[in-house]
């Protein structure tokens, strides 16, 4: 129940001639001084857990290094709206050059060796790459290939690795949840 | 100048008209004037000299019989055919102690790719053919010829792409690395405006040397690596690959087996239709089709994956039989939603014929001509968008499908629409199969194991009917039942050419749409 004279007037009752209406305004005391390092913190706090909750966003970019397409069809299954990857903040973009993270499928071709590096380059740091499925994770049953040259950290530093053949989208879900979580606690330590 | 485009056809079946009509002997006949080999199943292969593999070249050319397969052996090559008149098909080998043999691609356009392929891999030489550039080596290989007496490699080399002249012409290179969740492959487009005046494709970049892989492997190994040959037919390539195997060992897998590998192959087509209709109307930017289509996809999936325990259902199905019986409550949720989807097609289907936005992108656009889908023996929804009339499953009649009903629907248009309504027609057909082959699954066992020890080396092939079109297959095994050689040939081999072809005075920014509307595989290709 709130004292406040004004409230209670712009309320479409009755005024209810009360204890409270006899008491008057003048109850409030004001507010104790306040530490300015206090609301300092307060306010720390409350944008982190904003920014957690609210602000987070990874921009995705995909390279199929010598995959089977295995795995690009659970990415795309990611897209779906049974799993609604953008609702997370993650978003698949079309040039490297708006991305945050480099997603590799497949044991890298020695003709696809360059590009996959290119692609690397292109991306703006900060950046991460993440191995997706057993291909990239391990080279799979490609490596030993004379057309092969291995998993993705054989050509690029890997940051997390998804396996599965291919993963199941939640797995790459979790994957990729579990990176966003990472750089959110990186932040705040 | 090499030209490795459909365009340059004109004048090679001008050639091969040379010889009077009526007396050239189809390659039926042809095969039989050869030396015939032993335990080659279930067709016949036999070896030829030059001047048959010339004449087969010729009847090729002239049409009336398709090219299904044209490939290296460390010694010499290899050909598959299949002839419409009589139904039959064969494999014809040629040996080629010089490293070179007759071209067959410069009178018969179709086969030019596979000789490039042949050349890079095996170091045979295709005498007199309009195009010798390398196909799947691009210099980056430590050796060359890895399939054939292999050297080292001398290193990249500028590509050789066709010169367009005229005036005001522009090049668009894309890729190989492309905007969007999709495999790597290069397009140069040459462009008047807006206009394409030509496309031509690179490929090769996810070349991944499976068929080296494949030599000496056990056939359980051997099964894993066909099964990652192109993701998204799995099942339909682990099927070519069983038959092929049980072929050559000269066994047949129970029919429990049969059916149950036909439901994966169903399923497959049914999930890959619905996500290529879907992503077809994306690219015409109607994506409320797509997300409706993709909610199918997923649920046929977690079908699939109720049923077999992998929602690709990869290495289910192996030579012997198949791993898993699908329990009865998961049959019942796969009819379930076989039903459900089933029920909603006219609904899709009328959504899309009554959405102006989406009509206007789609019918007449990238037609590709009645008479290179027939040259090319364009197989799947391409081939059969375009008036050829295919399908492994009628055809060949491999089991179970002469015991089932289905229907093969085709279309004369050859435009993007029509692959999609071919698509729709086919996903209706693939949903009644589930239906009828979860009612009648046989009795029995679900594999029979495939003899390891002192077994008679024997050859086997089969062709069989994935959701792109058909999947060629041909394997050797030794006397321990190991895989001495096998190949592949996907159905792409003969789409990718064909999209150079129906993208042709399009505009550029229909690209995308033609292309997916084809939907060719980059690793089944590549290999
Ligand atoms: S991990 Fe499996 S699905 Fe993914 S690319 Fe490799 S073989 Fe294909």
């Amino acid at each position: 129940m709130t004292s406040d004279p004004s409230r209670a007037s712009s309320s479409p009752r009755p005024r209810r001639p009360t204890l409270f209406g006899l008491i008057g305004s003048d109850l409030t005391e004001p507010p104790p001084p306040v530490e300015e390092a206090i609301v300092r913190d307060l306010c720390l706090r409350v944008e982190e857990g904003a920014r957690y909750r609210l602000g987070r966003s990874l921009a995705l970019r995909l390279v199929d290094a010598g995959s089977c397409n295995g795995c690009e069809l659970e990415l795309h299954a990611l897209q779906n709206p049974f799993y609604d990857l953008e609702r997370f903040g993650l978003r698949f973009v079309a040039s490297p050059r708006h991305a945050d993270v480099l997603l590799v499928s497949g044991t890298v071709t020695r003709n696809m060796r360059e590009a996959l590096e290119r692609t690397y380059h292109a991306i703006p740091d900060p950046k991460w790459v993440v191995a997706v499925g057993d291909c990239a994770v391990t080279g799979g049953l490609f490596s030993e290939s004379y057309a092969c040259v291995g998993p993705a950290r054989a050509v690029v530093p890997v940051d997390l690795t998804i396996p599965g053949c291919p993963p199941r989208p939640q797995a790459l879900l979790a994957g990729l949840l579990a990176l966003l979580e990472s750089m959110g606690k990186a932040r705040r330590a | 100048m090499p030209n490795s485009s459909p365009r340059g056809l004109p004048d090679a079946s001008q050639d091969s008209d040379a010889s009077p009509p009526g007396t050239r002997p189809s390659l039926p006949e042809l095969l039989r004037r050869g030396d015939p080999a032993e335990r080659h199943r279930p067709w016949p292969r036999a070896t030829v000299d030059a001047s048959l593999w010339l004449t087969a070249s010729e009847v090729l050319a002239a049409g009336g019989s398709s090219l299904l397969a044209l490939w290296g052996e460390p010694s010499g090559v290899q050909l598959s055919f299949h002839d419409a008149a009589t139904g039959e098909a064969g494999v014809m080998s040629l040996s080629c102690p010089e490293g070179r043999f007759p071209s067959v691609g410069g009178r018969h356009p179709p086969a030019l790719r596979l000789e490039r392929a042949i050349h890079d891999l095996f170091g045979l030489t295709a005498e007199e053919s309009p195009d010798s550039r390398p196909w799947l080596d691009h210099g980056a290989w430590e050796i060359r010829f890895p399939l054939g007496k292999a050297s080292p490699s001398s290193g990249p080399t500028a590509y050789p792409f066709l010169p367009a002249q005229g005036e005001e012409l522009h090049q668009v290179p894309v890729g190989p690395v492309h905007a969007g969740i999709i495999e790597p492959g290069h397009f140069r487009f040459t462009a008047a405006g807006e206009t394409v005046v030509r496309l031509e494709e690179r490929l090769g970049y996810v070349h991944r040397g499976v068929e080296g892989l494949l030599r000496g492997a056990e056939v359980e190994h051997a099964a894993q690596l066909a099964a990652r040959i192109s993701g998204d037919t799995t099942a339909a390539y682990s099927s070519a690959f069983a038959q092929a195997v049980e072929a050559a060992a000269d066994v047949e897998a129970p029919p429990l087996a049969h059916w149950l590998r036909a439901l994966c192959v169903e399923i497959e087509r049914v999930a890959n239709h619905l996500g290529d209709i879907g992503a077809i109307c994306n690219d015409a930017a109607f994506a409320r089709m797509h997300a409706f289509c993709a909610i199918f996809r997923e649920k046929m999936l977690r079908a699939a994956d109720g049923c077999f325990g992998h929602r690709l259902m990869m290495d289910q199905i192996v030579p012997g039989g198949i791993r898993t019986v699908p329990s009865g409550e998961a049959l019942r949720r796969l009819r379930g939603i076989s039903e459900e989807i089933a029920g909603s097609l006219p609904e899709i289907l009328h959504v899309y014929e009554t959405t102006p936005s989406l009509q206007d992108r789609v019918v007449g656009t990238g037609v590709l001509p009645r008479a290179l889908a027939s040259q090319y023996a364009c197989g799947g929804v391409v081939g059969r968008a375009s008036g050829r009339l295919f399908d492994a499953r009628c055809h060949l009649a491999y089991p179970p499908y002469a015991s089932l009903r289905f229907s093969v629907p085709v279309r004369e248009e050859g435009d993007v629409d029509a692959r999609i309504s071919i698509r729709l027609r086919e996903i209706e057909q693939s949903l009644g199969l589930i239906q009828q082959i979860s009612d009648g699954l046989p009795e029995g066992p679900a594999s029979r194991p495939l003899r390891q020890e002192r077994v008679v080396p024997g050859e086997g092939v089969a062709l069989v009917e994935g959701f792109r079109g058909d999947i060629f297959a041909w394997v050797r095994l030794d006397e321990r039942a190991r895989v001495e050689r096998c190949h592949f040939r996907d159905p792409s081999w003969f789409q990718w050419p064909l999209l150079e072809a129906a993208i042709h005075g399009n505009i550029i920014a229909d690209f995308p749409l033609c292309n997916k509307s084809f939907n060719c595989s980059y690793s089944g290709h590549d290999l």
